[in-house]
Formats: structure tokens, C-alpha cells, sequence
């Protein structure tokens, strides 16, 4: 893997905070950076393809799109765990899903445009082999949402 | 409100953003509009704070964070305000939530932890129960990322 240099970290950190909503939005990172429109263009497709970055553009506020997010654990059964976490991954409102030490083993969150539809995905998935317990946990207030990672 | 506009803006903004000179005329084109009139309604959304933020999302363990947990915590619910305003001041968490408690999982309060290793993990979690008087928590290693994507929206 690349070694990132201290012109690298410099870059992810701008990317991270703040892309410019403009014309030329790397030639404004470059001038922040001091330095060149090419030399930014050519650090950020070196850094994707090296892959440090695992996307960039748009994050949106799903609560004022319209979607609501709930965080569900569940206990599974050792053995089936790589089945029902392939099971989960085909809904397209999941968008994490990690196993995780503890009895509940499997922890997901999911994101839909109403109540309805989000309890038939779950009873289906209540329903999968191996799948022993679900725990609900409806998000109320989010302090904070923040993936950042400062590079020094 | 979003219009069909909007949705159509999303959309695209939801791709992978062109890394070129002029990124956003590549996607105005493809919704139709002018650069101008796209900037503009990006730039509401975002002061609408319709979008978090126009940015790049690293991917953590390949910069050096192997250790992360998710800390479920049980809190009073007259402190949990002030709970998770220590929490989310932590450079360390990344995600704080009050979620509903249930009754065979008493806890309320949701945090992400990232570190290099699992030692300063332990170290950062063991420092917010400090800091917060909390002692009922419960630490849920990352074992394996079995899918970790930015949302499609308006898909369905």
C-alpha cells in the first residue's frame, strides 16, 4: 500500500471537511492547499485508486430527505451468520452492517421512507435461519454525525 | 418540499462525483440544467442542511483506525443531553445517537469509536465513563464489515 505523504493527509483532511461548491472546486482546494489545480486533480485519483477514499461526494441528511434510520441487533446463530448478513446486504435501504463481539452479533442500519415498509423488511428478517433475536432501535436525537478523521 | 428537480439533483449527486476541472457542469448536464442553476440549488440544500456535506469519506482502517466500537450506554434520561455533548466533543466518536431503550436492552445511548488500536480504544472508552459518570455500558467490537455503502435515495 502507498505511503501517504504530508501532502496526502493535507488533501484527505480538505476533502473530508469541505468540498467547494463552485466551478473549478479543486482549483479552490489547490489555493487553499497552495498549489495547483493538476496537482490536486491528479493526489485525489491517486488516493481513490489507492484506496484511502472510500467516496466522495454528497452526504445527505436522510431525516430531511424523508427516510428514517433504525439500528438493529440481532443474535445469530455462529454458522449462519454469513448467510443472513448476505440476506441483510440485498436491501438497498441497509447501509452498515458489521459483526460485532456479544450476544448480538450482527448489528445493521436501515433506512426507509416509512414505518410500514421498514417492519415487513424486518419481520422477513426476523424470519431467516439462524436468526435467534432482533433488537429495534429507533433513533430519536443525533447529536452527532461526523466521520472525520484527522490526519496528522 | 423537494421537487422532482431536487430529486433529480440527488441522484446524481449520489454517484461518483467526477474528478475532473468542472465537476459540476458534468452533472448539471446530466440532470439537464445549467452549472449556474445547479450550484445554486446545491448550495440551498446545504443551507437547508438537506446535505451534511460535500466531502470525501476515507476508508478507516486503510488509514491506520483498526480498532472501532460501537458503545451502547445506559444514561438517566434528565443527563442525556449533557452526556452526549462530552461524547460527540471527543474527536474519537463519530456518531452519537439516544436511541429507545428497550426492555431486554437497557441502553440509550449510541456512540462509534474509532483508534489505531484496540488499547487506545479501551483507553478513550474508559476515559468518556470518566468524564460522564456512566458505568452500565456495553463495548461492541467491529469483528467484520459486511457492507458499509452511502444511501441511494429516492431508489425505492
Amino acid at each position: 500500500m502507498m505511503r501517504l505523504s504530508s501532502f496526502d493527509k493535507a488533501l484527505l483532511n480538505e476533502l473530508q471537511g469541505n468540498i467547494p461548491i463552485c466551478s473549478h472546486p479543486f482549483a479552490e482546494l489547490a489555493a487553499r492547499l497552495g498549489t495547483d489545480e493538476e496537482t490536486v486533480l491528479a493526489g485525489v485519483r491517486a488516493l481513490k485508486a489507492a484506496g484511502f477514499l472510500r467516496r466522495i461526494g454528497a452526504f445527505f441528511d436522510s431525516n430531511r430527505l424523508g427516510y428514517q434510520g433504525t439500528l438493529i441487533a440481532l443474535k445469530v446463530e455462529p454458522s449462519a451468520v454469513k448467510n443472513v448478513a448476505e440476506a441483510i446486504n440485498r436491501y438497498p435501504g441497509t447501509t452498515h452492517n458489521y459483526e460485532r463481539e456479544g450476544v448480538y452479533n450482527l448489528w445493521f442500519t436501515l433506512l426507509t421512507p416509512c414505518a410500514e415498509y421498514e417492519s415487513n423488511i424486518l419481520s422477513e428478517i426476523r424470519s431467516l435461519d439462524g436468526v435467534e433475536d432482533m433488537l429495534r432501535l429507533k433513533a430519536n436525537k443525533r447529536y452527532k454525525v461526523n466521520v472525520q478523521f484527522k490526519l496528522q | 418540499m423537494l421537487s422532482r428537480q431536487d430529486k433529480e439533483i440527488i441522484k446524481v449527486l449520489q454517484e461518483e462525483f467526477p474528478l475532473c476541472e468542472e465537476p459540476y457542469k458534468i452533472l448539471a448536464e446530466r440532470v439537464g440544467i445549467t452549472e449556474e442553476e445547479f450550484l445554486r440549488r446545491v448550495k440551498e440544500l446545504l443551507d437547508e442542511k438537506k446535505i451534511r456535506k460535500m466531502g470525501a469519506v476515507l476508508r478507516h482502517r486503510e488509514i491506520g483506525f483498526k480498532a472501532n466500537a460501537l458503545c451502547a450506554w445506559k444514561v438517566s434520561p434528565d443527563k442525556l443531553d449533557e452526556t452526549a455533548s462530552v461524547m460527540s466533543s471527543n474527536a474519537a466518536v463519530s456518531h452519537c445517537y439516544d436511541r429507545t431503550p428497550l426492555p431486554n436492552w437497557n441502553y440509550n445511548l449510541y456512540t462509534m469509536v474509532h483508534a489505531e488500536t484496540r488499547d487506545e480504544c479501551d483507553r478513550i472508552i474508559g476515559a468518556l465513563a470518566d468524564a460522564t459518570g456512566i458505568t452500565d455500558y456495553k463495548i461492541l467490537y467491529t469483528k467484520r464489515e459486511w457492507k458499509k455503502t452511502a444511501m441511494k435515495y429516492f431508489r425505492e
